[in-house]
């Protein structure tokens, strides 16, 4: 845990400066006549959390460090799957702007439901087919939300016709 | 008089049939959410938010809070037949809950549970309406300096009585408000922190994409993680005869639920108290002042009694200082007070006279919320034992499914849906590191209100910052922030002392 705590702290003091850096585009002191700087919020709320951040990394170093005994990953088991649902949601994501929301996130239920969840054939086919139709009618027919379509587009004209 | 008048009127608004659906909804979809392990009141308000464009925002925002009201309900049951918490405030139920379960009294736990959370929500409304409009009076008097240094003092809660790391706390509340400031100047309109020179940054970040990130996809992976084998139901039945003797018996119980509901409004009116500390104070209270000390965690039906009213009564609190001085008093209400913001409205004592069919609505609508809740909380036991079995993985998917597309849908951006992954990832790494998630979710929803505020009073004063001090009420709550944010060092410095003087082993 000390470890990650460690890599946490510096991530975030990068992150800090990273911001007080974009944050001087605009003025960070008084403009007279407008007051504080458009860039002060910001600024200074980042030197505030680079100090926090600092504090967290200096105190993983003494002897009176929080969760000096536990583990960041308690179950080392976790890993792949955690790693594997955040590689398939970012996979989805990216995939939506070619294939459309429908396809994508069939894609995304069947391999979910069936690698992850190890559910059998029924109980994936249902659901992978329910929830887009569930996805049309409520966001599209009801709410008129258009959800992105790629290359799936054309497919859609006929029940553009039907539904609007 | 006045206050009965507009109660009266609010609930010819919260009774219209259409609104009486959206609460019957609301409860039922929030007690599922609120017994589902790993999902509270704040993961459903988060996921269902971008759902509620569909409806008025009156309706809007009673379906929100029917959810709110119903997740405290369920949140128990998860708690009594698993014994794993639906949510965090439903921890100290599970210490009696889950004992009284193993001994064959599933039923009656769930039936004090129930009734608790009745007479703590019941109390808890009658002192919000009580209330709601002479705090939203004194409220009017406020200027931007108050506003500031009221701000000011939420963060400074968070910092001295949140209970959390205090590094940690005021870097996730540091960084909210940076978050806050993305997108154009709120004073010269000019971009600032446009990451990448993304334009999708021109409009800031969401507090629902930070929201969906953080309790949506994050408490996914975190649930992930830490149920990966599936727990065991308990079964539970529940017939007439035991309901009686159920409700007998809860009949004993008035002055733990009394205190409890009184309890558990006030600590929930404070910003980083809330629903969780109140019914775990309620708790240590009812067995400190039990005859019985000893029996407690063996299954006493007080100590399923005590949390639940106070965790209930705490909910409702928490909306005050929301709706009339725009201050949340939980996460969960940092994101009722968003979406708030998002159809249009200004909460704050404004909200009083400017839309007192929407306030009074809202506040007419716990009381048919509570009823409702109670009602079928009973009738649906059997159905939630059997929910319960459901295979978490199931309920992953579909609450990621409606993560992506539910960031989507306000403003059709799929720049949205890529920082909503982002911060699900970011929320799930922070989380673990034992970073609080809270205060950077009402940081990022107060962000622009202490901005302007902060701003607006320097402008006025040409720059001199004692006009937090000079006035009366800021200064109180300049006094009061600085209290709340010594009161942690004082305690840290007392513990390292102690360290210092034990004998090393």
């Amino acid at each position: 845990m000390l470890v990650a705590d460690r890599l946490i702290a510096v991530a975030m003091m990068g992150l800090s400066l990273y911001f007080m850096w974009h944050a001087t585009v605009l003025p960070i002191g008084w403009v007279e006549g407008a007051g504080p700087g458009g860039g002060a919020f910001p600024f200074w709320l980042s030197v505030v959390m680079l100090v926090a951040s600092a504090g967290v990394l200096l105190r993983s170093f003494s002897r009176a460090a929080p969760h000096m005994d536990e583990k960041f990953i308690p179950d080392a088991d976790a890993v792949p799957q955690i790693l594997g649902v955040s590689a398939l949601l970012i996979a989805t994501i990216a995939a939506i702007p070619f294939a459309g929301a429908y396809v994508s996130l069939i894609v995304f239920l069947l391999v979910y439901l069936r690698l992850f969840g190890g559910h059998g054939w029924v109980l994936t086919g249902s659901l992978t087919l329910a929830t887009p139709v569930f996805l049309f009618f409520f966001f599209e027919v009801t709410l008129k939300i258009l959800l992105p379509k790629g290359w799936t587009e054309p497919l859609f004209i006929p029940l553009y016709a039907q539904f609007f | 008089m006045d206050t009965l008048a507009l109660l009266a009127d609010g609930f010819a608004t919260s009774l219209s049939p259409f609104n009486l659906m959206i609460v019957l909804i609301g409860v039922t979809a929030g007690l599922f959410i609120g017994a589902m392990p790993g999902l509270g009141s704040v993961n459903g308000v988060a996921i269902v938010l971008p759902l509620t464009f569909i409806v008025p925002p009156a309706s809007a925002i009673i379906l929100l809070a029917a959810i709110y009201y119903g997740a405290m309900y369920g949140g128990a049951v998860s708690s009594i037949l698993l014994g794993i918490p639906g949510a965090s405030t439903a921890v100290a139920t599970t210490f009696d809950g889950r004992p009284m379960a193993q001994k064959g009294e599933a039923g009656l736990a769930l039936i004090a549970a129930a009734v608790a959370s009745f007479v703590g929500g019941t109390i808890s409304v009658i002192l919000f309406t009580l209330f709601a409009a002479p705090l939203a009076d004194i409220a009017l008097a406020f200027g931007p300096a108050e506003e500031f240094a009221l701000v000011l003092m939420a963060f400074t809660t968070f910092v001295g009585l949140g209970g959390d790391d205090v590094f940690k706390t005021i870097a996730m509340i540091c960084l909210g408000l940076v978050l806050s400031t993305v997108g154009l100047d709120l004073i010269s309109g000019q971009p600032r922190l446009i990451f990448f020179d993304m334009p999708g940054f021109y409009s800031g970040i969401s507090f629902l994409v930070l929201a969906i990130g953080v309790y949506g996809v994050g408490e996914v992976l975190y649930t992930i993680e830490t149920s990966r084998s599936a727990p065991s139901v308990t079964a539970a039945r529940l017939t007439f005869r035991e309901l009686g003797a159920g409700l007998k018996k809860m009949n004993q119980l008035w002055r733990t639920m009394s205190f409890g509901s009184f309890l558990g409004f006030f600590v929930g009116m404070l910003p980083a108290a809330g629903a969780t500390p109140a019914s775990l104070m309620s708790y240590g209270l009812a067995k400190t002042f039990s005859k019985k000390p000893e029996t407690f965690g063996r299954g006493n039906i007080e100590g399923v009694a005590a949390p639940e009213t106070a965790n209930n009564a705490a909910s409702t609190g928490s909306l005050l200082p929301m709706l009339t001085l725009g201050i949340p008093g939980s996460p969960t209400t940092a994101l009722l007070l968003g979406g708030m913001v998002m159809w249009g409205l200004v909460p704050g004592p404004m909200l009083f006279i400017e839309q007192p069919d929407f306030v009074w609505g809202l506040i007419s609508s716990l009381y048919t919320a509570n009823a409702a809740a109670v009602i079928i909380n009973i009738a649906l036991i059997p159905l939630f034992v059997w929910a319960l079995r459901m295979p978490f993985t199931v309920l992953c998917a579909l609450v990621l499914v409606l993560c992506i597309v539910g960031g989507f849908a306000p403003n059709q951006k799929m720049h949205d849906v890529w920082l909503i992954a982002g911060f699900g990832i970011a929320g799930y790494v922070l989380r673990k590191a034992d970073y609080p998630l809270a205060p950077l979710v009402l940081a990022l929803v107060l962000g622009p209100l202490m901005e302007k505020s902060f701003r607006q009073s320097l402008i006025a004063e040409q720059g001199d910052i004692m006009v937090f001090v000079e006035r009366p009420l800021s200064a109180i709550f300049i006094g009061l922030s600085v209290v709340f944010f010594v009161l942690p060092l004082i305690k840290l410095m007392r513990r390292n002392k102690g360290k210092s003087l034990a004998p090393a082993e």
